[in-house]
């Protein structure tokens, strides 16, 4: 098992599927929230669902409306189970911190490169410091069919 | 994190839930980005379209409006950013009546809460501009950076959540931009010609955004050979802070707090970068190819000021937009616009100036629907920059240029 160490974390711990890629994070950017897909063109996970994966990314970008979007993916259920970065913004934070969604960040390597995509992760923002336990290594699932349109 | 004695009162719940939850979550936030206190603020500018609240966002606003009024009034002034509709051309847009719902709901909620309903991106040219070191909660990207790098002011990110919190307490979590050590310059970068329309400003915004990449980093600019406008520096900060997630810059003796490099940076810091306008042009060709046609034209993001409107509706005097043409501005520019007789002027030739919101927070994948609109003309760097995601086909031009655009329905090479 490899553990990687964060330097903060908020939330409950979490297993799931990692989505990994070397790229941003934005709700309102690079989402359809509706359907549960990456779906700016030019993001590296375009097409693919993020539902109940844990996602593995750079760094946060965009604009402030993550902070609500959060809260109200999970309300719908239409949520990833975590999120892992490189690098938060501020509004990252506030966001986890409304939806009471799992977040670590901030490692001594580059996230994107330490875990595959497609392995079997822990995320652990309790214990100190915050971990991400790479359970088991697994080849990368084929992407996701979107899911149904749901209206908001 | 340390508290006041007033702070720890609220923890507790004297003051009842709302202001319970405000701190409760300012110190859930400020322990993760390592703030050790609180630092009062002057005003709070909360972020709250109901594209992005939801009906579980609302509901939750209603809950804390629903308190007591000592116990649910914000505590210092409070403005709100554009809302998802302009309720007078709902219908017109084919906005959805649960979308124009959740909309009422939310201003009544906010404004049983005291807060103003601004309803403004561009707070900083129209309602209360910050002044040099005074600690604000500012929502939306644009207003903190150019109220930190322009107006010398001490902002971070404030989502709406976090700026309603601020509202609430006065205060905010004490980290990141309202310190020294995070205002200094962390890379450098050489602006070889000055750009000189809006959209070419956005360009470079977003190519030193992209350079920077994360919002802990500090561009500092020189070589810029004119003292820019607000308008300009509104385009450049608003694309910056979406491209890049930045929330400050330094222009080398334009800003307040660089007019030297050695203000900000060591002065052997190299250059990482030089754009010069074949790269500003590069980069706006991305945007360009393969689309000869538009279905609609956009001016917004950030919403635009009476100089703006009036330059636009000049423009178009004469001419007759073939294409849907949408030009945004805030609710205190609108009355002046129509006083003066440009708002009039600008729809005499086929637009529809809207106010209070945004194009991008309007629901904008449900507008593409509903009116079939996928390709979108605009000078707007960062709408461009957002609209890819809700299925848009975005054109970076020229103001110009999107009214030749709007006029022919075709792009002109």
């Amino acid at each position: 098992m490899i553990v990687l160490r964060a330097e903060a974390g908020m939330g409950r711990r979490v297993r799931g599927r990692a989505l990994v890629a070397k790229d941003g994070f934005s709700a309102r950017y690079d989402l359809d929230r509706i359907n549960g897909i990456f779906s700016r063109p030019e993001h590296k996970l375009a097409g693919r669902s993020y539902v109940g994966r844990v996602l593995v990314l750079d760094a946060a970008k965009g604009g402030v409306a993550t902070a609500w979007m959060l809260h109200e993916m999970a309300a719908r259920g239409v949520m990833p189970a975590a999120l892992v970065l490189n690098r938060v913004n501020p509004i990252m934070v506030q966001g986890a911190a409304l939806a009471d969604f799992t977040m670590i960040s901030g490692f001594a390597q580059d996230i994107t490169q330490a875990v595959p995509d497609g392995a079997t992760v822990e995320v652990d923002p309790g214990s100190d410091p915050p971990e991400l336990r790479v359970l088991s290594e697994e080849t990368p699932p084929p992407p996701s069919p979107s899911r149904k349109r749901r209206g908001l | 994190m340390h508290l006041t004695a007033e702070e720890q009162s609220w923890l507790a719940g004297d003051a009842g839930p709302a202001r319970q939850w405000a701190i409760e979550h300012q110190m859930r936030v400020g322990r993760y980005l390592g703030a050790i206190d609180l630092v009062p603020v002057s005003q709070a500018h909360i972020m709250a379209d109901t594209e992005s609240l939801g009906p579980a966002g609302v509901d939750w606003l209603e809950r804390l409006a629903a308190l007591p009024p000592d116990q649910r009034r914000a505590r210092i002034p409070t403005i709100t950013d554009p809302r998802g509709t302009d309720f007078a051309a709902a219908a017109r847009l084919k906005q959805q009546d649960w979308m124009v719902s959740l909309e009422r709901r939310t201003v009544a909620a906010f404004e049983s809460m005291g807060i103003l309903m601004t309803d403004t991106c561009i707070n900083y040219q129209t309602i209360m501009p910050a002044i040099r070191n005074e600690h604000m909660a500012y929502g939306d990207t644009g207003v903190v950076i150019y109220s930190n790098s322009v107006l010398g002011a001490r902002s971070n990110f404030e989502g709406g959540p976090s700026a309603l919190a601020a509202g609430l307490t006065g205060r905010t979590p004490r980290y990141g931009y309202h310190l020294d050590q995070h205002r200094n310059a962390t890379l450098l970068i050489r602006v070889a010609d000055t750009p000189h329309e809006l959209h070419d400003w956005g360009a470079l915004g977003a190519l030193v955004g992209q350079l920077a990449g994360d919002y802990w980093q500090v561009p500092a600019l020189i070589g810029i050979d004119r003292v820019p406008t607000s308008d300009e520096l509104k385009h450049f900060g608003a694309a910056l802070a979406s491209f890049g997630s930045v929330a400050l810059f330094h222009m080398i003796g334009i800003t307040p707090e660089a007019p030297r490099l050695q203000d900000v940076a060591d002065p052997a810091m190299p250059e990482r970068a030089t754009f010069g306008t074949d790269v500003l042009a590069a980069f706006q060709a991305r945007y360009t190819s393969n689309i000869d046609t538009v279905d609609v034209v956009v001016f917004a993001a950030p919403q635009l000021s009476l100089l703006e409107l009036q330059t636009l509706s000049r423009m178009l005097d004469g001419r007759r937009a073939r294409t849907p043409l949408l030009v945004v501005t805030s609710p205190q520019v609108k009355p002046d616009a129509d006083r003066m007789g440009i708002t009039a002027r600008i729809e005499a030739s086929g637009g529809l100036v809207l106010s209070g919101m945004c194009f991008y927070q309007s629901y904008a994948r449900e507008l593409a629907e509903a009116n079939g609109w996928q390709a979108l003309a605009t000078n707007s760097a960062k709408l461009v920059n957002i609209l890819g995601g809700y299925g848009y086909r975005p054109v970076l031009l020229s103001m110009q240029h999107c009214v030749d655009v709007a006029c022919s329905g075709r792009i002109a090479r």
